[in-house]
């Protein structure tokens, strides 16, 4: 039995009934690693001495989990897969990683991502670009394609990401796995290195949806150092985890079938809906009449924040200093320009630039101020739905994972294959992405569900069920 | 100040007094607010505005602010936000500071002087916003460098904008003692000047008497006594003057 090939819950009943242990989980894991990293590279650092702990409670999880490179760990370097952070070491633990440490998580290392978490391949990394496992010359999409691809790969039980456009779900999707965006609020973000502040939030990827529903038990809740998280009680969602979608109401967006999407990805996401079909709940088409509009009211809210939140990244502090060789402004100012012109990637320039643009007078009212405006038509759309629907379904991105290098010239094709995940974050939802078949390639399609806020529990209980009926999610990538 | 000139040109003076909070903390985390400890004694990943830190803000602030927005007869605002003001400076860890723009704590209120004639005067209050201090530079000629000292990084401060209604140096003196008082009443903060409890920011034009329009303004920074603003404010009042009798322009500028 290949003990890294199974999921948390089969694991901790093997731990249970003594017929393994976390120390064996862990070697197991570690030998993957050993064996198919070198092809692979999901991880930027990894955890040499990951200390198991000895005693250990009913509720403890001793799973091995990845972490993206962009959530502090006290007193361990992280650096967003920035160069402008190497070195960078936080004093302090997010408060996610708190929450693992104590639920006796395996912290094995940190996975890879795009720059800053801009991105939707993880080619824009300054260790270089993640491959996905199901096919080591494409993308494992981004910007939690480590996370994601470490999951795929067995060289992880489970990851934590972060999504602020679907970093989370679209790399989950290309990879073959599940990955979850909760609800704005749902998870503390304290300690996750800022984006874009209005739309990050952290979440699990997993193997299968009762996974997803266990780490989403072990992170959510309410923390008083993030006023942005929510005081509401956390439900055990593994409750959720009901084989019957009997009467629920699923809308279909006429929207999300359009041109761009690959017939493929088409047909697969048809077929699911035949399976819940079968399960009993009824579909409808409906419209969300602004989802044209999210792209770019993503791309101008996103960069206009990133502008703000990565304006600390000066070498005055932490992270690297750069000088430059002749004074041309000021030996402060030549600081900070060398500094940032050194660190920061062409990505991330690209969206400091666009985002310092939108913010600037006389540009505001016209970009950020409008964008917030149709932000706000957007969330229209989705409250109406939600008032008759208990779900929405789709495609999560139009396409499957695309070659390694092939979108890297073209931003604007590479910001489209987040065009069904945006929207998910701009009104503060939560979603979910998981397995629904293969294309001819053999390469992974994912299934994107949404929820009103705070209704994790109809999601994991949708894609649970839809779970339950397909084989998707026993597929296991050799490596 | 030429008694002539007064009769001629019109003065026109609007402040900005920031005032330090004596809360027990700062105002976006747990670190003691205080003055004169060790340099970075007081520091935390919140207001060295770490990576991943995040602000929560401190209630007490909020209250004092109310109190003081309430001793100066504003309208205390029910939805209130804060917002980032951008700019690169290495006493600004974040490079942003935490500020308020659009919808402040407390807007529209006033406070009552007197007149160089004692009359009564009711000077009117714009805005007083809450927002976050900036850290300490210090610079160390004899080996050529700049320190920081993140110590005083997110104290809470108020800043409390008058409208341009002071018409002398006078005004502005008996203005700011009439605050002092106000604010020392209400045991908010020390008020001490020294300390830089409480600055004085002074933006000064002068104008044809009947003129409506507003003369371009010089901006006075950095003073540290109220006798300092008084012949801060003489002093570029005649210097308008001369400016404006003699043919020339003024430009705008600050004066540190």
């Amino acid at each position: 039995m290949e003990l890294n090939k199974l999921t948390a819950h089969e694991l901790l009943d093997l731990i249970k009934n003594k017929k393994a242990t976390p120390q064996e989980i862990l070697g197991s894991v570690h030998e993957q690693i050993e064996k198919s990293e070198k092809d692979v590279k999901a991880y930027v650092r990894i955890n040499e001495n990951t200390v198991v702990a000895t005693a250990s409670d009913e509720r403890s999880v001793p799973i091995p989990i990845g972490i993206k490179d962009n959530m502090c760990i006290l007193d361990q370097e992280t650096t967003c897969s920035s160069k402008i952070l190497k070195g960078f070491k936080a004093p302090y633990n997010a408060t996610v990683i708190d929450k693992l440490k104590k639920s006796g998580a395996l912290l094995i290392g940190n996975t890879n991502m795009d720059e800053f978490a801009m991105g939707s391949s993880t080619e824009n990394s300054c260790y270089g670009t993640t491959h996905n496992p199901w096919k080591l010359d494409c993308v494992p999409g981004g910007s939690s394609g480590g996370s994601a691809a470490a999951v795929a790969a067995n060289e992880a039980i489970w990851a934590i990401g972060s999504d602020t456009g679907g970093s989370i779900r679209q790399p989950a999707s290309f990879c073959g796995v599940v990955g979850m965006k909760p609800t704005y609020g749902r998870v503390s973000r304290y300690g996750l290195i800022a984006f874009a502040s209005s739309l990050d939030q952290i979440g699990p990827i997993t193997k299968d949806v009762a996974d997803s529903a266990l780490l989403l038990n072990i992170i959510a809740g309410y923390d008083e150092r993030d006023s942005t998280s929510v005081d509401m009680p956390v439900p055990d969602y593994t409750q959720a985890l009901e084989n019957n979608v009997k009467g629920l109401k699923i809308g279909i967006p006429k929207e999300y079938f359009v041109e761009g999407l690959d017939p493929e990805v088409k047909d697969a996401v048809m077929t699911a809906i035949e399976v819940l079909k079968k399960q009993g709940a009824t579909f409808e088409e409906v419209s969300l009449p602004h989802t044209d509009y999210g792209i770019a009211t993503y791309y101008i809210t996103a960069t206009s924040e990133a502008s703000s939140n990565l304006a600390r990244y000066d070498g005055v502090q932490y992270g690297i200093r750069e000088l430059a060789k002749k004074t041309r402004k000021s030996p402060l100012l030549d600081m900070y320009d060398e500094t940032r012109a050194v660190g920061f990637g062409a990505e991330v320039k690209r969206r400091i630039m666009l985002g310092t643009y939108s913010l600037s007078s006389g540009y505001y009212d016209a970009y950020y101020l409008k964008g917030l405006k149709v932000r706000t038509l957007i969330k229209n759309d989705f409250d109406k739905l939600f008032a008759d629907f208990d779900a929405i379904i789709g495609p999560t991105s139009p396409t499957t994972a695309f070659k390694i290098g092939d979108r890297v010239n073209d931003p604007l094709s590479m910001y489209l294959s987040d065009i069904y995940t945006v929207s998910a974050n701009l009104s503060g939802i939560p979603a979910i992405s998981l397995p629904c078949g293969f294309s001819k390639e053999k390469l992974p399609i994912g299934l994107h569900i949404m929820t009103k806020p705070f209704a994790e529990e109809m999601l994991f209980r949708i894609a649970y069920t839809y779970e339950q009926n397909t084989q998707w999610h026993k597929q296991r990538v050799e490596l | 100040m030429t008694a002539t000139a007064t009769r001629k040109y019109e003065t026109v003076i609007g402040l900005e007094v920031h005032l330090q909070f004596d809360t027990a903390t700062k105002i976006f985390c747990g670190c003691a607010n205080k003055f004169g400890e060790t340099p970075n004694t007081l520091t935390c990943p919140v207001c060295l505005g770490l990576p991943g830190a995040l602000p929560v803000v401190n209630a007490k602030a909020l209250e004092y602010a109310i109190k003081v927005g309430l001793a100066l007869n504003c309208t205390i605002n029910p939805f209130v936000k804060f917002d980032r003001k951008n700019y690169f400076y290495p006493d600004c860890p974040k490079a942003y500071q935490i500020s308020q723009f659009d919808l402040p704590i407390c807007s529209n209120g006033h406070l009552m002087i007197e007149t160089a004639d004692g009359e009564p005067k009711k000077i009117l209050i714009n805005r007083a916003h809450l927002e976050e201090d900036a850290g300490k530079l210090i610079h160390d000629n004899a080996n050529n460098c700049s320190l920081v000292d993140y110590n005083r990084t997110g104290t809470p401060l108020l800043e409390i904008v008058t409208e341009p209604d002071l018409r002398s140096a006078e005004e502005a003196y008996n203005y700011l003692q009439n605050l002092k008082l106000t604010l020392q009443y209400l045991n908010v903060s020390d008020c001490d000047m020294e300390k830089g409890s409480l600055r004085c920011d002074a933006n000064i034009s002068i104008r044809l008497i009947g003129e409506t329009k507003l003369g371009t303004k010089t901006e006075l920074k950095n003073m540290n006594s109220f006798k300092a603003v008084k012949a801060g404010l003489e002093h570029e009042i005649n210097r308008h003057e001369a400016a404006l009798e003699s043919g020339q322009t003024i430009v705008q500028e600050t004066r540190l």
